[in-house]
């Protein structure tokens, strides 16, 4: 099997994210296309760790995941507070930062 | 050169006196007009001790004087404020103070309805300060201080009534007209120390006789300019009109006797500046000969009977000013004008006071009329008044301005004929003015306002009023009989007698000449005015409008000086606004323009934040990709 398809799965996963991020309203979807381009990114370490036949790639993999379940926690925490207060979990309606 | 301890008091007392009575205020408000007026007699009792301490000197240690203390000390200038009483000095000192005390005595009364007669009386004291500052300053520094000071007190007494607007613009625009001048006293001492390295008047009269004859000139335009400014000479005449706007007696005081002859006297005190520049004696005479008829084509036509007596004056220095120009030989005579001037032409100012005061204060001769009746003292006076400025012998004006006429015509030339024609025609036309104001005020028809009750004023009023005409009377021969004022002038100005023997004419021609004329101008005044109409007729000629309206010179002020620097303030202002204020502004609306552009990045989207992000990393991977590639 070549190893580019790996890399073009990677690729288009990341863009999925990417897109969703930036054209979806629903918070827990946004958060849910961040997890898509974090496992993207995933894919390619391990793949990048098989083509140079060392660990390193799949080290990082591990730290990302790690870092990938502190960030659910944290950000399903700030979205549930979010919601519980004004009854919307809409990112749009969150945009106090510009006044 | 004799030493005195006096001379401060002349200056100290009176200023002294000016700032008791500013700030006490109500407090001295029982008594601060006599206050005022004993300072003013003591200070003229300590004038005529000194006078006669000075009969009693001869020769060189007449002149006293005295160091008050060092006032600028830089390197190797150095002025002190010292004194100087000479011959020159001591008639002004008498005169100021003479006529002064008088006039405080006149204005006890005048004043006596005013409730401000006690500031009215402290700004007499400071002017009477500030004028003897001025003849006793021995460096023309020392002058400086005393004529900034006369300017001062010029401009609070004009404006002394300063709840009328008028009044107020009028005293501002005597302000303005005497800083013009002001100026050039400033640059004329400024030259002098340049060239000389010193300003006081012996070290300037040192130093003019190696000076080089530019330097000369300068000096004496630039003094001619402060003199004419403050004696209201062409062509800063303009102010002395309005300022008739102050209190009689200020009239009388300031803006006829004393401090408008101030010019005559610098002029006189720099005699060596002007004896040795032709060019600068000559611009002395145009402007007295020009003044001098100046003044008397508007007196003419005016109805203001105080307006009429103040182009009158300004008449009369003008003949003192063109004596000065004359050389040596005319500045006894121009100081002998002053003197009986100072005399007659205060005693008249006090007249037009005592008018008015019986006539609700109406200055206009169309609403007067026979009140020689009613007020006998005062028209006896004023007559006397009127007798001695026409010049009829044997009244003051006989002795000084035919003097002033005679050296004028022994000038010689084509000069000295335009001259003496000048001053011939203006005896005449002052001869048909002041008749015209004695036939207006005193004789013909009664024309007043229903609510006049003309009464002859006070004692205190026209005691003064009297004193001023038997010095009308008998000034001019007491001055005159042995040539006294010129030998005692003499060692001041410097007269040598060789001009007597190139007469052009002689005396008595001359006096008969110019009685001839004065008599001219009586008989077209009296033949004028045997109808006087209560509104000034409107259907004259030419000349009787432009005399009405000051010979156009507050249309000339306007047009050539005051509407172009209006003009230069605003467009400045807009400049100022435009093009420098603009380019700061500028500068602001940039960055603000700029923020505002920039700020709506700022949107507060979350998506929008992370698409941005989105980008910045496809630059920056294309970036590094096309750099490795």
């Amino acid at each position: 099997m070549d190893i580019a398809n790996y890399i073009y799965l990677s690729v288009l996963l990341f863009t999925i994210g990417a897109i969703g991020v930036v054209i979806r309203r629903n918070a827990i979807v946004v958060f849910m296309c961040i997890e898509l381009m974090l496992n993207a990114a995933n894919l390619a370490f391990v793949t990048f760790s098989r083509v140079h036949g060392n660990l390193s790639g799949q080290v990082a993999s591990f730290f990302t995941m790690v870092v990938a379940a502190c960030e659910v926690v944290v950000g399903l925490a700030i979205i549930v507070t979010i919601y519980r207060s004004r009854r919307s979990a809409s990112v749009d309606d969150a945009s106090l930062l510009k006044r | 050169m004799t030493t005195s301890t006096n001379l401060v008091y002349l200056i100290a007392l009176p200023l002294f006196s000016a700032a008791l009575l500013l700030l006490l205020g109500r407090i001295a408000d029982k008594w601060g007009h006599i206050f005022a007026t004993l300072i003013s007699a003591s200070v003229f009792v300590i004038g005529a001790i000194e006078f006669f301490a000075m009969q009693g000197r001869d020769g060189e240690a007449r002149a006293a004087t005295q160091k008050v203390f060092e006032w600028i000390s830089v390197g190797t200038f150095q002025v002190n404020a010292s004194l100087l009483l000479d011959q020159l000095s001591i008639c002004f000192v008498l005169l100021i103070t003479g006529v002064g005390t008088l006039i405080h005595i006149y204005s006890i009364a005048y004043m006596s309805h005013d409730h401000d007669r006690r500031r009215f009386f402290a700004y007499l004291n400071l002017f009477i300060a500030a004028m003897l500052l001025l003849v006793l300053g021995d460096s023309y520094l020392n002058l400086y201080v005393g004529w900034e000071g006369v300017g001062l007190a010029s401009y609070l007494l004009i404006g002394f009534w300063n709840q009328k607007p008028a009044y107020a613009t009028a005293a501002k625009k005597a302000f303005v007209a005497n800083r013009v001048g002001d100026v050039g006293l400033s640059l004329a001492i400024m030259i002098a120390f340049t060239q000389f390295g010193t300003v006081t008047f012996a070290g300037v009269k040192e130093g003019a006789s190696g000076a080089s004859a530019g330097a000369l000139t300068a000096i004496g335009a630039m003094l001619l300019l402060a003199a004419a400014g403050k004696s209201a000479q062409f062509p800063l005449q303009s102010w002395l009109g309005d300022a008739m706007a102050g209190p009689t007696p200020v009239s009388a005081l300031i803006h006829a006797a004393t401090m408008v002859t101030a010019g005559v006297y610098l002029i006189t005190r720099s005699n060596f500046i002007f004896d040795a520049s032709p060019t600068a004696q000559l611009m002395v005479v145009i402007v007295g000969a020009i003044t001098l008829l100046f003044g008397a084509l508007i007196g003419t036509a005016k109805d203001d009977i105080k307006k009429a007596l103040a182009a009158s004056t300004m008449s009369q220095i003008g003949y003192m000013i063109l004596a000065t120009g004359l050389g040596p030989v005319g500045y006894a005579f121009a100081i002998m004008h002053l003197l009986t001037h100072g005399f007659f032409k205060a005693g008249m100012f006090l007249g037009a006071g005592s008018v008015m005061h019986g006539m609700n204060d109406e200055v206009n001769m169309r609403r007067y009329g026979a009140i020689g009746k009613v007020m006998p003292i005062t028209a006896a006076t004023f007559g006397l008044g009127y007798l001695a400025i026409l010049g009829v012998p044997p009244f003051a004006g006989f002795y000084s301005k035919d003097k002033i006429i005679e050296t004028a015509f022994n000038a010689g030339g084509i000069e000295g004929i335009l001259l003496g024609g000048a001053t011939l025609l203006g005896a005449a036309i002052t001869a048909f003015y002041m008749t015209r104001v004695i036939v207006l005020t005193f004789t013909g028809t009664k024309r007043w306002d229903e609510n006049a009750h003309p009464h002859e004023s006070p004692f205190l009023m026209w005691a003064p009023m009297a004193i001023l005409a038997i010095g009308s009377v008998t000034s001019g021969f007491l001055l005159s009989s042995g040539s006294a004022l010129v030998n005692w002038l003499q060692p001041v100005v410097n007269e040598h007698h060789e001009h007597h023997a190139e007469e052009f004419l002689p005396p008595l021609v001359v006096s008969t000449m110019a009685l001839a004329f004065v008599a001219i101008g009586v008989a077209f005044a009296v033949l004028k005015y045997r109808t006087v109409p209560l509104i000034a007729p409107t259907d004259v000629s030419l000349f009787t409008k432009a005399a009405r309206k000051d010979l156009y010179q507050d249309s000339f002020n306007e047009a050539v000086l005051m509407r172009p620097g209006q003009k230069l303030t605003a467009g400045l202002i807009t400049t100022d606004y435009k093009v420098i204020d603009g380019l700061v502004r500028s500068v602001g609306w940039i960055i603000q323009t700029t923020s505002s552009t920039l700020r709506s990045i700022q949107n507060g989207y979350v998506r929008s934040y992370a698409l941005i992000m989105v980008l910045g990393v496809l630059a920056l991977v294309t970036a590094i990709w096309m750099v490795t590639l």
